[in-house]
């Protein structure tokens, strides 16, 4: 082990890990449906020309037909273009929900757990408050607080999401912290810089790439049920969950408004969780989350 | 344990302490002026000046929160903004709704979790445990709203078996819990399902089979005692998902609860109902994983004998 | 042959494998031997050799898949093999048992010991629940474990290593078994109490007439406690032999290798060697046996024949054998 490189726990797994990954069939099929989101959010103008918002009340609530594959909604979008313009919604809000998590979490989940002592007990605290609630619940509290739309959303969301990052970092600095090649790196003079960048950040990396897969499928789910609730992203913007709660009042009549979106939220949550769990299969009985 | 019940008893408190200043601070993030957003727009100039007044909003922020605690004390959470109804009343006109909700799913969700899980892990790689395994993916995977439309898509609309939605009779309930307990059924059946297996490969395990106990015997009396500890430390984590999808399971069924009082609040802005909702959603939470520590202390020899 | 003489297990053509994703693993590959009524064997061998598989697979307390055991196992004239899981459930904890390396583990955490105890005793014997709870204090006194009566209600984490292995020995001849496996009894405690432990088990089996099959890789051990000695390596057995000739004459270049690998005094003075004699090489994986007989890459005295065909045995007395080239000549 030289200092440059750090000292990755069971680096030598890491190969091993990709296999098994590879022959989990489940998280392979995870991985393609969101290759497949992907390249729908990627692509969306290819696959549907026109804009998905566009009102055309001649047409409204539409079977499925040829025309419109999957039917119209009550102004008389094609839902199938709306669901197609939704994907690129649903994975912005992942990322950026992510983004915060991440941004914030981490490094207050590295310091915690690392300097241990009044700071630690500080953060502690507040995450503990934090988690007193529901992660929804709070995403909602936010939402009254902050207001409706997707960029509060993604802010709601995302803080919601910081104190399990926070936990998660802080109780892997503290295991990886006690491990003696951290003892060793300091009895040579590194500085607390150098091993959290290159000891301690590496291990976390792993419980964290789990989660952020997990996470991504929630904060979808999460921004759906705003959305739902109407108090999510805003109309015209089409949002999976919104186009599920402006449907709902069609439930009886024309049901296929409400029935797809929440298809593609479902396929969408699905493919998170099938990766996440294949990672977790891959990586975890060595990474105790 | 005594030493543990009482630190798990006095962690509560600052986690208390921070709601309460959550909710302090959060009226006065909000634009404009507090007594103002707490009267709401049906108010008269009267009715603010009142509230300014409890509020103290001419005092020093200290002893605002002075007051903002000792009316917590006494559970004057203010009046709603829309009804004029004290809070404490409305809530407790839902609260026992939710709450029932909330039993029945859990109920339902470990009297099929649970077996389901065992029997994966007893079982795994075989058709049982893909099934299991599948389901429970698929059940935390689905939004909880869109199956909530969905199940009365099949049962009201198609079949025309249950009511769609609101309250009156044991019907009325079938729909709402079993959508509610279905992300907690999928959980818990996850759950049981490691906790099992990791608790199968343990070495007192061979031990127990060394003994010639039957395979039964070896299962529930060896494997599942332990497995279920870390299983019931988990379910007051659920209670909280379980809570938080009641706010859409009740907007779906039209059921009188907390979490639809907690939307048509925030749609409606009526502030000090929020506040309210959300303080006994968050009470709520506290108690039930309070309460679930202390029975995991006295199911877990470990702890309970020190 | 007078019914005394006859074995009271039998192991015949042993083969115990894995099937794993990377390939079938022969743990146990092609084992006999024998145990008589009254004895103590010692099985001893490395890490991997094989010899806790050879016990485990006695009592089949492996997972059959992925294991799956060959051969013949007989006790007392009955296959072991043959019975289903009925038959061998009524052999465990009664006429065979085992005990275990880790005692810290191998308790269950959320039962008392008395239960553990008792739950054996309730099942073979068909006594009810107070009678086997008074006979489980009773092992427990017969263990030496100070209290039994009060010690009976405590739960495993409350013990220390020494008397929670006194414990599972309590558990192992609660039903007075004829045979008990030992699966490295003492290797996890520390050096005074494994003495007592080991004193304790000599005891016991005057007490109950016990045999012994005493697995480990501590040949001091072997040497105190047991009659008769198999060596086993990388699945196989290579030795057989009397204690005494065996440490007197070891005939197996493995053998040899093992018993020159332990340190004492006056040593250096008596070989002239300032380091410790050390067996080259490691052992083999077991997805990559070396053709032949499976010791010769590390063997001092390798010959081409050894490179190329595995060793027959070859009986140079009724209780002495070995595998070797050297001997087949």
């Amino acid at each position: 082990m030289t200092e440059k490189e750090g000292h990755i726990k069971y680096a030598g797994q890491f190969r091993r890990s990709w296999a098994k990954l590879k022959r989990n069939r489940a998280a392979l099929f995870g991985g393609v449906l969101l290759l497949a989101y992907l390249f729908t959010a990627l692509f969306a103008p290819l696959l549907y020309p026109g804009n998905p918002s566009a009102p055309n009340l001649i047409k409204s609530l539409e079977r499925p037909s040829l025309e419109h594959l999957l039917g119209t909604d009550e102004l008389g979008r094609s839902i199938m273009g709306r669901i197609i313009y939704g994907s690129r919604v649903s994975l912005l809000i992942a990322v950026g929900v992510i983004a915060v998590g991440l941004l914030v979490g981490v490094p207050l989940g590295l310091v915690s757990g690392y300097y241990r002592g009044k700071v630690d007990f500080i953060i502690q605290r507040v995450t503990d408050t934090m988690l007193a609630f529901p992660g929804f619940l709070l995403a909602l509290a936010l939402v009254a607080v902050l207001g409706v739309g997707l960029k509060n959303t993604v802010i709601s969301i995302g803080i919601s999401m910081v104190p399990i990052y926070i936990r998660l970092v802080r109780g892997c600095t503290l295991s990886v912290r006690e491990e003696v090649y951290v003892e060793a790196a300091r009895a040579v003079g590194t500085q607390d810089r150098g091993i959290l960048l290159r000891h301690i950040l590496p291990n976390v990396m792993i419980p964290i790439t789990i989660q952020t897969s997990l996470g991504m499928g929630m904060a979808i789910l999460f921004a759906a049920g705003l959305g739902f609730l109407g108090i999510g992203v805003q109309p015209p913007t089409p949002e999976w969950g919104a186009m599920l709660g402006s449907g709902r009042v069609y439930l009886f009549c024309s049901p296929h408004v409400a029935t797809f979106p929440g298809i593609a939220i479902f396929l969408a949550v699905l493919g998170f969780n099938l990766l996440g769990d294949g990672l977790r299969d891959a990586l975890d009985p060595r990474f105790r989350i | 344990m005594l030493q543990y019940v009482i630190k798990r008893l006095l962690s509560t408190i600052p986690v208390l302490i921070g709601i309460s200043l959550l909710l302090f601070f959060m009226l006065r993030m909000l634009p404009g002026d507090p007594a103002q957003v707490l009267a709401g727009q049906m108010a008269t100039q009267e009715d603010i000046s009142l509230i300014r007044h409890q509020l103290g909003l001419d005092r020093p922020i200290h002893v605002q929160y002075a007051f903002f605690l000792s009316r917590l004390v006494r559970f004057d959470l203010g009046r709603s903004a829309r009804t004029q109804n004290p809070v404490t009343a409305e809530i407790w006109a839902r609260l026992p709704n939710t709450v029932l909700l909330a039993v029945v799913a859990v109920t339902l969700a470990c009297i099929f979790g649970i077996p389901a899980g065992i029997i994966s892990a007893v079982r795994p790689y075989t058709l049982i445990d893909y099934v299991v395994t599948s389901a429970a993916i698929f059940g935390i995977s689905m939004p909880v709203f869109w199956l909530g439309l969905m199940l009365v898509v099949v049962f009201s609309v198609i079949l025309q078996w249950l009511p769609a939605g609101g309250t009156g009779s044991w019907k009325h309930v079938i729909l709402p819990s079993v959508t509610l307990a279905a992300f907690v059924v999928a959980f818990i059946a996850r759950m049981t399902r490691s906790s099992m297996i990791e608790v199968l490969s343990q070495d007192y395990m061979t031990t127990a089979r060394s003994k010639g106990l039957k395979e039964r015997v070896v299962i529930i009396k060896h494997a599942l005692k332990n497995a279920l500890i870390p299983i019931i430390t988990v379910i007051g984590l659920q209670f909280g998902l379980l809570l938080g999808g009641a706010v859409l399971t009740e907007t779906v069924f039209a059921w009188p609860g907390l979490g639809r009082l907690i939307v048509d609040s925030i749609l409606g802005r009526d502030y000090p109902v929020i506040q309210g909702a959300i303080l006994v959603f968050g009470l709520l939470y506290i108690f039930v994983n309070l309460a679930v520590d202390l029975f995991y202390a006295w199911v877990d020899p470990r702890i309970r004998y020190d | 042959m007078k019914d005394e003489d006859k074995p009271l297990l039998t192991i015949r053509g042993l083969h115990t494998l894995f099937h794993t994703l990377d390939g079938t693993v022969n743990a146990v590959d092609g084992v006999d031997l024998d145990v008589y009524l009254g004895e103590t064997l010692g099985l001893v061998g490395e890490s991997g050799c094989g010899k806790s598989v050879t016990a485990l697979s006695i009592l089949q307390l492996l997972r059959c898949p992925p294991a799956e055991i060959q051969g013949r196992i007989l006790f007392k004239g009955i296959n072991l093999l043959d019975l289903g899981r009925e038959g061998i459930r009524k052999v465990r904890g009664n006429s065979i048992s085992m005990i275990f390396q880790e005692p810290m583990t191998s308790l269950n955490p959320v039962l008392t010991i008395g239960e553990q105890i008792a739950e054996a005793i309730v099942l073979h014997q068909g006594a009810d629940r107070r009678e086997a709870w008074e006979r489980a204090v009773e092992m427990l006194q017969m263990v030496q474990i100070p209290e039994p009566r009060a010690r009976a209600r405590d739960y495993p984490h409350k013990l220390s290593g020494g008397m929670r292995q006194r414990a599972m020995i309590a558990m192992a001849l609660s039903c007075h078994p004829q045979l008990l496996l030992a699966d490295e009894p003492s290797t996890a405690l520390d050096v005074t109490i494994q003495a007592q432990i080991m004193n304790l088990v000599v005891l016991l089996k005057k007490e109950f007439d016990t045999s012994i099959v005493l697995i480990t890789h501590n040949l001091g051990l072997i040497a105190e406690m047991a009659s008769r000695v198999v060596v086993m390596y990388a699945g196989k057995v290579v030795e057989e032999a009397p204690v005494q000739d065996l440490f007197k004459e070891p005939l197996h270049p493995y053998t040899q290798g093992l018993l020159g690998s332990i340190p004492w005094i006056g040593r250096k003075l008596k070989t002239g060697r300032r380091q410790l004699q050390e067996i080259p090489g490691v052992v083999p994986s077991p997805l990559e046996m070396p053709k032949g007989c499976r010791f010769h890459p590390r063997c001092p005295r390798v010959m081409d024949i050894c490179c190329e065909q595995e060793p027959p045995f070859v009986r140079l007395a009724e209780h002495r054998r070995v595998s070797c080239w050297l001997e087949a000549e």
